[in-house]
């Protein structure tokens, strides 16, 4: 059989050149972030002073540039935040109405989408995702679970949990870095509906957008006390889990801290909820919707630069069509706009730190070492900044630790089968149990699979999709516990 | 263990590669057509739409904008199909195509004119000399509802009075009930007297409804010998869509890297504003690449497009918006 490369040499075809078109660069404006050039924590309804506080900077990882001065809560910081939700709690927000605090929700949402052309230029400069994702993504998403938690406030009685349902008390939300303001909704929102009272930690590299949203619940006119964010790093968060005046601790975030926060609540008498990591797979049948399928194994791994706990990381297809699939993939994966996240164009933005991107370079170096096949785009990589090329494992086998571990970057790994069976065993041959696709154009079969699929998720025919009213959440060593819809309010509620 | 080399990228990799070592496979009967057909992909329609959403949303500023704004009014097919056309708009539009702005004679003239048949000779005197082309509509345009003989017909006096191009129907009728060997057939016999005049072949995607049957119709019409594939007639409700243009162009790009033979994709009904012409160009950028980024190979079928083209491309230059009544009505 001839090769492509022969019969090219020898007919000099004109290939065509995709993205051949330049686009100049049309980026967003900074100015519009409005950032301080320090914050203080959100305790009991206003900002503390920042310089009665360790401090510590948050960068913009695209460059590298020093964005603001953060102030790290201590564990008193922490415990005069808990005690001023438990204020709150008791004297006036376990008596609020249901009605009232949607009120509260609903102001919240609107204006959140009032000042979101503001919150994705802070969410993209502190984050490094693309401007593009933060302004139709993460902002809209976070509006969206307020407006709709909103709705349920006073409505619980009806929500399938008993006739008077009551909150839990003092809620300890521990969040991630890479969705920071759709993560705090997703805590605050359901949290505040069922009439409890939050502290809230951020993530220690991105903690802007929760300091805007201190300053959006300032101007709802929340009463104080309701809503503490306390910012700061794994000290502050360790403080507030271990803290006796918090009656559930919700977190996002490793599996490995997780279980850390796990063994650490077992002898208290606090609730606790974990979405902790995953390694979805994205089961590809011979008769899936190809074009729409690449590019929906594209957003699976490569929306938010891989780093969602959630992604499409594992690529399981059907033998009959690997070949075809991966350059197509491959193609693919080279047009990704790599670069400035502030540009509307960019697809693919920059690491949110060295850590992180230290831990995608050790994974893939094991990924060559084992032997599997690498495809990285050449696309030039900024010289400042946290930056890893999209990358196509091919040849990866079940053993490899890309197949196994979390990288939470742009890194796909690409395996094949012949059996659904097979699909399905390689599918849920991990410890993890998030999120997984399934690509078909046959209902039964998709069905069948998803069926059989141990993971929270099960995607048809497309990936990485949100919406406040559907429940989200792991099994397994990827967690437990369900946020949004119905079932998200099942986590703040005495059931 | 050993370590395997990183891959390097190779331009093919960015590209769509096109066999021309591979042919056109030859159909004799309409059992091998549909066992073609039946080895195309399904199109997910969410999926298509989504793809198509977030494309739009790419932001097309300074230099690629004044290049893409040329890029489209030298794309457009500036066209009259109306029962009241007369030789004077006839000759007005022509005018207009050769020299869109008499203002500004870097403007690039239009790919072609779009007529009724019986208005290609005038057309074709008029544009005398010019690069401007000649397109005819015929087959009993827009419905296609008359015999095979009455379509070959039309098609041979559109030809014979000049048309560079021809603009057919596809019988929608036979292949929504699913003769489509008589579809496939009847473009094979309108290409055949077309001789040199190129063939663009109109599915009326408004009409197929689905786009797992616009992907199928794509397919036979290239089969057939399409020089082009054309979205619509803009005589029917729905018209071109982005969703439509984003399958047929897809269409082109498969059949090209399997059969070498590359076909172009037009655009017709509907598209008004520059905005929207830019968003079909971002698809043919980012969906099929270089090599159809030409008139040869993209077109918009299109009359008030030109205008918000040229009044668009005067903003790019002052910075400021012309009145409308600056630029000729046709």
């Amino acid at each position: 059989m001839n090769s492509v490369e022969t019969d090219m040499a020898e007919n000099n075809l004109p290939n065509s050149k995709l993205g051949s078109l330049q686009y100049d660069p049309a980026p967003e404006s900074a100015a519009i972030a409005k950032l301080k050039s320090s914050y203080g924590l959100f305790i009991n309804g206003k900002f503390t002073d920042p310089s009665k506080h360790e401090q510590f900077e948050t960068i913009n990882p695209a460059t590298e540039n020093q964005l603001a001065t953060i102030s790290q809560g201590s564990a008193s910081d922490v415990d005069k935040a808990v005690k001023a939700a438990r204020k709150a709690y008791d004297n006036v927000w376990s008596k609020t109405t249901g009605a009232e605090r949607a009120k509260y929700l609903y102001r919240i949402a609107r204006i959140i989408q009032e000042r979101s052309r503001e919150l994705a230029v802070v969410e993209t400069l502190d984050n490094g995702k693309p401007i593009r994702e933060s302004r139709d993504v993460d902002i809209p998403l976070a509006a969206a679970h307020f407006f709709y938690y909103a709705g349920w406030a006073d409505k619980l009685e009806h929500a399938g949990f008993g006739n008077s349902p009551k909150p839990i008390g003092v809620a300890g939300q521990i969040i991630p870095w890479n969705f920071p303001l759709m993560m705090a909704a997703w805590k605050l929102a359901p949290a505040l509906a069922a009439g409890n009272t939050c502290v809230l930690k951020p993530a220690e590299t991105t903690p802007l957008s929760a300091l805007i949203l201190a300053e959006i619940i300032q101007q709802a006119g929340l009463p104080d006390g309701v809503v503490n964010i306390v910012t700061g790093d794994g000290a502050t968060g360790s403080a507030l889990v271990d803290h006796p005046g918090v009656d559930k601790i919700a977190f996002t975030g490793s599996t490995g801290v997780g279980r850390l926060i796990q063994q650490r609540v077992a002898t208290s008498h606090k609730r606790l909820t974990l979405e902790l990591g995953g390694k979805g797979a994205n089961i590809v049948y011979e008769d899936a919707p190809i074009d729409e399928m690449i590019e929906g194994i594209i957003d699976g791994i490569f929306f938010n630069q891989g780093h969602v706990c959630c992604a499409g990381s594992r690529l399981l297809v059907q033998e009959s069509i690997a070949d075809d699939v991966l350059r197509r993939l491959v193609r693919r994966v080279e047009q990704l706009r790599v670069g400035d996240p502030m540009d509307k164009n960019t697809d693919i933005g920059a690491i949110n730190s060295l850590e992180q991107l230290k831990r995608i370079n050790e994974l893939v170096a094991y990924g060559e070492q084992e032997g599997a096949t690498r495809y990285t785009s050449s696309c030039e990589l900024p010289k400042k900044g946290f930056w890893f090329a999209p990358t196509v494992f091919a040849d990866v086998s079940q053993s490899h630790r890309i197949a196994r571990e979390e990288i939470f970057g742009p890194v796909l790994s690409v395996l094949t089968f012949r059996t659904p069976e097979e699909a399905i065993t390689k599918a849920n041959n991990t410890n993890y149990g998030l999120a997984c696709g399934v690509w078909s154009e046959k209902g039964s079969r998709t069905l069948w699979t998803a069926e059989r699929l141990r993971a929270g998720v099960v995607w048809a025919n497309t990936y990485n999709k949100f919406d406040p009213t559907s429940p989200f959440g792991g099994t397994r060593e990827s967690g437990f516990g369900r946020e949004g819809g119905k079932h998200g309010l099942e986590a703040y509620l005495n059931v | 263990m050993s370590t395997a080399p990183l891959r390097l990228v190779t331009p093919e990799d960015h590209s769509v590669v096109i066999q021309t070592s591979s042919q056109v496979p030859r159909i004799e009967s309409e059992t091998e057509l549909r066992s073609i057909l039946a080895t195309l992909s399904g199109v997910d329609s969410v999926g298509a739409e989504a793809r198509v959403a977030k494309l739009a949303t790419r932001s097309i500023k300074k230099s690629t904008k004044m290049a893409a704004l040329d890029l489209a009014i030298s794309m457009v097919d500036l066209t009259t199909l109306e029962g009241a056309d007369t030789p004077g708009k006839v000759t007005s539009l022509c005018t207009k195509a050769m020299r869109p702005s008499p203002m500004d004679l870097s403007v690039p003239s239009v790919a072609a004119v779009c007529v009724y048949p019986d208005l290609v000779a005038h057309a074709r005197s008029v544009l005398k000399g010019s690069p401007v082309a000649v397109a005819a509509v015929a087959t009993a345009f827009p419905s296609g509802r008359a015999s095979l003989m009455v379509k070959l017909m039309d098609v041979r006096e559109a030809v014979a009075n000049g048309a560079d191009e021809i603009d057919m129907v596809i019988d929608r009728g036979a292949f929504l009930s699913g003769r489509i060997g008589q579809v496939y057939e009847e473009i094979v016999a309108v290409k055949q007297v077309c001789g040199k005049a190129h063939l663009k072949v109109i599915l009326e995607t408004g009409e197929l409804v689905t786009y797992d049957n616009v992907r199928k119709a794509s397919w036979i019409a290239m089969l057939a010998g399409a020089d082009f594939i054309k979205t619509s007639t803009g005589k029917v409700p729905v018209a071109a869509t982005q969703p439509v243009a984003l399958v047929m162009l897809e269409a082109v790009r498969d059949f090209a890297e399997t059969t070498g033979q590359i076909v172009g994709v037009k655009v017709a009904g509907g598209i008004r504003t520059s905005k929207d012409a830019i968003r079909y160009l971002v698809l043919v950028n980012e969906t099929v690449g270089s090599t159809w980024m030409t008139p040869d190979l993209f077109r918009f079928g299109a009359s008030s497009l030109l205008n918000d083209l040229l009044m668009q491309r005067l903003k790019q230059q002052r910075g400021t918006y012309i009145r409308p009544d600056e630029f000729s009505g046709d």
